[in-house]
């Protein structure tokens, strides 16, 4: 095969893939009028933006929660997760091994039971619908993940660069701090990126642990759209094009990073 | 890649052999104090839910008791009740058949298209980075977009079909079609994954072996089938049991489209474990913290198996 054919054909299956994303922002711009033809526009030929005139309305509350929920989840996870990668990496705990096979079990654990627990825990303490609530609980998708991703990335740290720390008069801590932290940027940047991703995304816990609170998320705010207003179909599509920006800046600044943290887990380096 | 803390670097070794006992106790004691905060952690927010769910299913639980936690103990009434009910057989099946339908096609399609990527070509590198869209978009909105997608009267599926002269198909409302349709929006979400690892995979085979093989005469089907399928082996019973674990658990999508329904027709013990405890006006806690943990049960299995192999493909 020509190597043009080739590029022709790989643009097709990518079209063919990406036909829903681009339906979903089709429809985001389409009237309401237009909504019910048959056959359906195949392009927004009398393109109208009161779908995002409506989200910005009645959304932005929702992208505000979601905002905080999901940096909170990264800094918890983040905070979490990097010590203890780096005591799994460099500093051999006794029992070590057994706390990583802990954590492989723990990603392992559907959401829903999680929730579930989370529920009745939470119904108990009264901080059901509470945003702080919401951020320990979608912490739980991240931090397994933080700790593999710390641990396989630290251990390639080479030992010289931190017996130089020890020989400067550096604890541990200060080491980590100085020294491991900083040589780790790629690995926080990657952690931080799908933590971030996953708790903007989480519709289990938020629908479980939120679901009657003054604060919701975002995918809850598509949710409710869903159930109330069947036909406005235009302001349902907007908020999802707008809830999927930040998984669309993940793949244009750091793709890179997102390649690698689909395969980490799944392939050895 | 998970273990290799296990194996210390040689300059480690060397640094650590002359250390005195006290000096090995403060290493540990620093090792610990830096585990310390994921080990409580895990805990709080994995070990404790986990038992209350435990608990919730071994007990009679009404609105009342569950909020004033006093439900009498009840023994595995909950586990009974669960086997003995109308959706225990359909949800089972619908589960078995939800993943695995899945993951064939999930499997094959993200395999054809990693050995079609892995050819060098103008583009390719941005093409690949598209395909993994529809990975990264929340499942709310793959969801809801699948839903109009999909819709009876004004979708552009049964536009298309209309168009091709085939009757239109009720693809969420009908309970024929109810399942196929979320079958269908998983596949789609699970394609990126496969080609990604599948990918990394073929990236990893070295090169002289295809120039081997070429020189041998073997060309397309033939060295795909004796060489790059054999090769990846490793890879793809990881990326499958992966994708198993996960597929299990899909809740999402489900949930967002269907509902589980009409009348159970989507349901997999995802969804009618949450329908059980949220998605009545009566929770019914205890039979659904059952099904849940049947759940967990199906998903450790796979769950262990796919630790297993890893674990072999150490050096």
């Amino acid at each position: 095969m020509i190597r043009p054919l080739k590029t022709a054909i790989g643009v097709l299956l990518t079209a063919v893939m990406l036909f829903p994303v681009y339906w979903m922002i089709n429809v985001s711009f389409t009237r309401d009028t237009d909504m019910r033809a048959s056959p359906p526009h195949l392009f927004p030929v009398h393109g109208t933006l009161e779908g995002y005139r409506a989200v910005l309305d009645q959304q932005l509350p929702y992208l505000g929660t979601s905002l905080i929920v999901g940096l909170g989840t990264v800094l918890l996870t983040v905070a979490l997760s990097a010590p203890a990668g780096y005591s799994l990496a460099k500093l051999r705990p006794r029992g070590g091994g057994v706390l990583s096979f802990v954590l492989l079990i723990a990603q392992m654990i559907p959401g829903i039971i999680m929730a579930m627990g989370f529920y009745a825990t939470y119904l108990k303490l009264g901080v059901l619908n509470s945003t702080a609530g919401l951020i320990l609980a979608d912490s739980t998708i991240a931090v397994p993940f933080g700790v593999l991703i710390f641990t396989a990335f630290m251990s390639g740290i080479p030992g010289e660069l931190l017996a130089a720390a020890v020989v400067d008069g550096a604890g541990p801590l200060r080491t980590f701090w100085s020294v491991v932290l900083p040589v780790s940027r790629n690995a926080v940047v990657t952690v931080s990126l799908f933590a971030f991703l996953w708790a903007w995304s989480d519709f289990v816990f938020a629908t479980t642990l939120d679901g009657g609170g003054a604060h919701q998320p975002i995918t809850l705010g598509i949710y409710h759209y869903i159930g109330n207003n069947n036909q406005q179909w235009n302001a349902i599509m907007a908020t999802a094009v707008i809830a999927s920006i930040p998984a669309t800046l993940l793949l244009i600044v750091a793709q890179r990073y997102v390649a690698a943290g689909v395969t980490a887990g799944a392939v050895k380096d | 890649m998970t273990v290799t803390h296990d194996v210390p670097a040689r300059s480690e070794v060397a640094s650590a052999a002359p250390e005195r006992a006290p000096a090995r106790r403060n290493r540990q004691l620093a090792a610990w104090a830096f585990l310390a905060p994921i080990v409580v952690y895990l805990f709080a927010f994995y070990a404790y839910p986990l038992y209350r769910n435990l608990d919730l299913s071994l007990r009679n639980y009404t609105v009342r008791s569950f909020v004033r936690g006093d439900a009498p103990f009840s023994g595995l009434a909950n586990y009974t009740k669960v086997f003995h009910d109308p959706t225990f057989g359909p949800a089972l099946l619908h589960t078995v058949v939800f993943t695995g339908v899945s993951l064939v096609f999930q499997f094959s399609i993200g395999m054809a298209l990693a050995v079609f990527f892995a050819q060098s070509f103008r583009l390719s590198a941005t093409l690949r980075a598209l395909f993994l869209v529809p990975w990264l978009l929340p499942l709310i909105v793959s969801a809801s977009t699948w839903s109009w997608l999909l819709n009876s009267d004004s979708g552009v599926v049964n536009a298309a079909l209309h168009a091709a002269g085939v009757e239109p198909v009720n693809w969420l409302t009908s309970p024929q079609w109810a399942l196929t349709s979320v079958i269908i929006a998983n596949i789609w979400i699970g394609i990126p994954f496969n080609l990604v690892v599948l990918y990394s995979g073929l990236r990893a085979v070295p090169a002289e072996i295809y120039e081997a093989a070429a020189l041998d005469g073997a060309t397309g089907w033939a060295t795909f089938r004796r060489i790059t399928f054999p090769l990846l082996r490793p890879v793809s019973a990881i990326t499958l049991l992966l994708g198993l674990v996960y597929t299990l658990k899909v809740f999402d999508i489900i949930w967002i489209m269907t509902k589980g329904g009409p009348t159970d027709a989507s349901t997999t013990f995802a969804t009618w474990s949450y329908r059980l405890s949220f998605g009545n006006l009566l929770p019914a806690f205890g039979p659904g913290a059952a099904v849940g943990n049947l759940l967990i049960i199906m998903a450790l299995i796979f769950g262990l198996l796919y630790i297993r192999i890893q674990r072999r493909q150490q050096p």
